[in-house]
């Protein structure tokens, strides 16, 4: 196992560099100038030349490249080009919002999908088991934007009970009223999430209900339950764990879309401006950071599942 | 174990739940005078340096609420004296001597000086400068300051306008480092927090020269959508809106009785602008034909109502060379023809009309391709970005038509610029236009500017198809807002509620 760990976090650096090192070079065949998000349309010549010094990008490529890579070794991840403000403190700031509604989300979802896709599994011939395998068939083509707009005009604007959007300025100081902000953006994404979260959940609960080894415990006296509880949930885990990190990381790179509709300043929102002003320095600081979150994610999630299930244990030690 | 995280998880989307509805939106019933005023805006800074490039928002938020010029342009477009008490003009009008404005200090507690006047143009003129208002400055061959109190500036030629362009100068404390993420103003409120992508809050600052702010704090709340800046409104967080962009918003508003709907004067114009360079646009009766072709009355209806102004040219209403013309050019398809005809089109042509992603432009275009349509015309609508919309048509003009909206007053002189990006190259505007700045008296330089208006209406140098309107919403208890908003501006220090 301690080899495997080595091997796994070794090719998590060698991953991570190389998604930096393509970060950095697809971002500068981008079309485009970032020196144009700070034009008017009345600048003169003059200030023209001074915005394109200003951003910096007229600095050959492999300079700002070495600059970039410099800095992120020293922990630094440099300044915006078009606010000059330092991206570091923007990017802790802003996790503030996107950590606490991604984790949120993703235990609501976890235990709508556990509940739903257990019963759509054990009672698929109920009508409530078929009625949930119908609305988590149907809620994975939903779209986070209209789920997110559907909320915000009954609880916000009908009933009063939730904030459409923004977040607290104080942050975290009044954990109830930041709670409050989170809400919504949370069951919105829940929601989207926990369709096909349940369909994965009933997936594997219906490969444990016709295996051998369920019948083989059932035949040696267990109950129905026992036997789910001591022989199917290790089984079925293994399947669902490594959905479920793929899951969380999709939910952390998909905050921008949720993010948008409830105006919530967090990471994805942060992207998307950045994005629409060429902010280099921005988009690669989120993506660092991004990219770092969704590898890490991986790499416990196949930890997770080797913990979980011994068997790949002893396959890969065996056979390596 | 999958027991217990369900019921952790359970127990958290409870909590979240009786955390949703136990309490409702605080609204701030402080006494009069003390009240926080929550406005809702669609325009973030991006820095709070308006020579670095702030942008739009930090004029919103900080023109005349935490910086103030020497003078002001006030919401009807008058120019009114602000941190200068007095001036006087030299004979030959190229020598202005201002008198500072007593007792007045920055938020850092540091007494205003003629220095800082100084530091503060300089640092509109400075090099590195992305102010839009550095180009109006030409004229200025130096600044003195000879005692604390007194500025003296000379021109090299006269400026009627100079005054007027001073009031775009943010009067800073020469001392004042890192204006980019801090302020040091002198006006009537101070930076409270800047939560970026969320909101900037500005309280009253307790020093202020002048009267005091009517409220204790204003929060400027930014939203990137439209639909939850409505939402905002709707349910109460927000008690303002500085200026709502879509239409569609309105009817919420409009009949509701806890609602005021102001439609103001804007100074935003959207503009069909041709490259007047190359053919056919470089002919006169191709361009009015073009005009004559499109039904704007029609247009402006379709996008905003029965909300904003026909213009014949480019000047607004809050010019003071406004003068209504739009029947220079009329819309009359059956006169479009016989201008095409006359332009050497009679069979019509094709061109391609550069028109930025975003809102009103691809609907104007699709309406402009289908008027033009009627008269032989060919539209092919081509969609770019904001950003490649500077590449491609500011700077290098590689364009045969475009959609732009030009946000400023008094930019109607921009005609005079034969470089400008639209290539409108008339010798007698260049004139007129450097005439109008040279005036001696501001009559003069208004009927000079009159000319210029008619000329370019005349010339069809583009088509101004229509001014947007601009629409403020507040809550019925709210007041004293500006509702025109020229320029960008929203002084909030008059906002009440009851």
């Amino acid at each position: 196992m301690i080899s495997y760990l080595l091997r796994r976090s070794a090719f998590l650096l060698v991953s991570f560099v190389i998604a930096m090192v393509a970060i950095f070079v697809l971002l500068r065949l981008l079309p485009g100038d970032p020196s144009n998000a700070l034009l008017s349309v009345t600048a003169t010549p003059e200030q023209i030349a001074a915005a394109q010094a200003q951003v910096g990008a007229d600095r050959p490529v492999l300079e700002q490249f070495s600059t970039w890579f410099g800095q992120l070794a020293r922990f630094d991840l440099g300044e915006s080009f078009i606010s000059s403000l330092p991206v570091g403190p923007e990017i802790s700031a802003r996790l503030a919002v996107t950590v606490p509604l991604t984790l949120l989300a993703f235990a609501l979802a976890l235990v709508i999908s556990l509940v739903a896709g257990f019963v759509a599994a054990t009672r698929a011939d109920r009508w409530y088991g078929i009625l949930i395998s119908g609305i988590s068939q149907l809620g994975v083509a939903v779209p986070v934007f209209w789920v997110g707009i559907l909320l915000v005009s009954v609880f916000s604007v009908g009933l009063r009970w939730l904030p459409s959007g923004g977040f607290p300025r104080d942050d975290w100081a009044d954990p109830a009223d930041a709670l409050r902000s989170l809400a919504l953006p949370v069951i919105t994404v829940a929601v989207v999430m926990s369709a096909s979260l349940t369909r994965y959940v009933r997936a594997a609960t219906l490969d444990v209900l016709g295996s051998d080894y369920l019948r083989s415990a059932r035949a040696q006296g267990s109950g129905r339950g026992e036997a789910l509880w001591r022989h199917g949930l290790r089984n079925g885990a293994v399947p669902v764990i490594a959905i479920l990190g793929i899951e969380l990381a999709t939910t952390f790179l998909g905050a921008v879309v949720v993010e948008s509709v409830f105006s919530l300043p967090g990471l994805g929102s942060m992207l998307l401006k950045a994005i629409q002003q060429h902010d280099y320095p921005n988009i690669q600081g989120v993506l660092f950071v991004s990219t770092l979150v969704v590898l890490v994610i991986g790499f416990l999630g196949d930890v997770a599942q080797r913990l979980v299930d011994p068997r790949l244990r002893v396959s890969i030690s065996g056979n390596r | 174990m999958k027991k217990n995280i369900a019921f952790v998880a359970l127990g958290l989307a409870t909590t979240l739940l009786l955390v949703g509805c136990a309490s409702g939106a605080d609204s701030s019933t402080a006494s009069a005078g003390d009240a926080t005023i929550e406005i809702g805006s669609l325009y973030e800074p991006q820095n709070l340096s308006n020579f670095g490039g702030g942008g739009q928002g930090v004029t919103e938020a900080f023109n005349g609420n935490v910086y103030e010029g020497l003078y002001k342009l006030t919401d009807d477009g008058s120019v009114e004296p602000l941190l200068a008490a007095s001036n006087t003009v030299s004979d030959d009008g190229l020598t202005y001597t201002f008198t500072l404005q007593d007792g007045v200090s920055f938020h850092s507690g540091k007494a205003l000086t003629s220095a800082d006047v100084k530091a503060s143009i300089d640092a509109v003129l400075a090099d590195d400068s992305q102010s839009a208002r550095k180009s109006s400055f030409g004229a200025i061959t130096s600044i003195e300051t000879p005692d604390d109190k007194t500025v003296v500036v000379t021109l090299a030629e006269r400026s009627i306008s100079f005054i007027y362009n001073l009031s775009y100068v943010w009067i800073i404390n020469a001392d004042a480092t890192d204006l980019e993420s801090t302020e040091d103003g002198t006006g009537p409120y101070a930076l409270g927090d800047w939560k970026r992508g969320s909101s900037l809050s500005l309280t009253r600052f307790d020093g202020y020269w002048g009267d005091a702010a009517a409220n204790s704090e204003v929060v400027f709340n930014y939203f990137t959508d439209a639909t939850a800046l409505s939402n905002a409104l709707l349910t109460g967080e927000v008690d303002i809106v500085t200026s709502v962009q879509s239409p569609d918003a309105l009817s919420q508003f409009n009949d509701n009785a806890d609602y005021v709907v102001s439609d103001g004067d804007s100074t935003t114009k959207e503009v069909l602008a041709f490259n007047d360079r190359v053919a056919p646009f470089d002919n006169v009766d191709v361009r009015k034909a073009i005009y004559s072709a499109i039904d704007t009355k029609k247009l402006l209806n379709s996008i905003w109502g029965d909300y904003g102004t026909l213009i014949g040219s480019m000047v607004p209403p809050t010019d003071p060379w406004y003068e209504d013309l739009t029947q220079v050019n009329p819309y009359d398809p059956d006169l479009a023809k016989k201008l095409l005809a006359s332009g050497g089109q009679p069979d019509g042509f094709e061109f391609t009309l550069d028109t930025p992603s975003y809102d009103p432009h691809p609907v104007v275009a699709e309406f402009v391709k289908s008027e033009l349509a009627k008269v032989g015309v060919t539209v092919n609508i081509n969609t770019i970005s904001a950003d490649e919309w500077y590449t491609k048509v500011y700077k290098a003009q590689d364009f045969t038509a475009t959609l732009q909206e030009h946000v400023n007053d008094r930019d109607v002189v921009w005609y005079g610029n034969p470089d400008f990006y639209w290539g409108y190259n008339n010798p007698q505007v260049t004139q007129w236009v450097g005439e109008a700045e040279a005036s001696t008296t501001t009559d003069e330089q208004t009927a000079k500017l009159k000319q210029v208006n008619e000329q370019i209406a005349q010339d069809a140098a583009s088509v101004w198809l229509y001014l947007y309107p601009q629409i403020v919403v507040a809550a019925s208890d709210v007041s004293g807002y500006p509702v025109n908003g020229l320029n960008s501006q929203f002084f909030a220090y008059d906002i009440v509620t009851e």
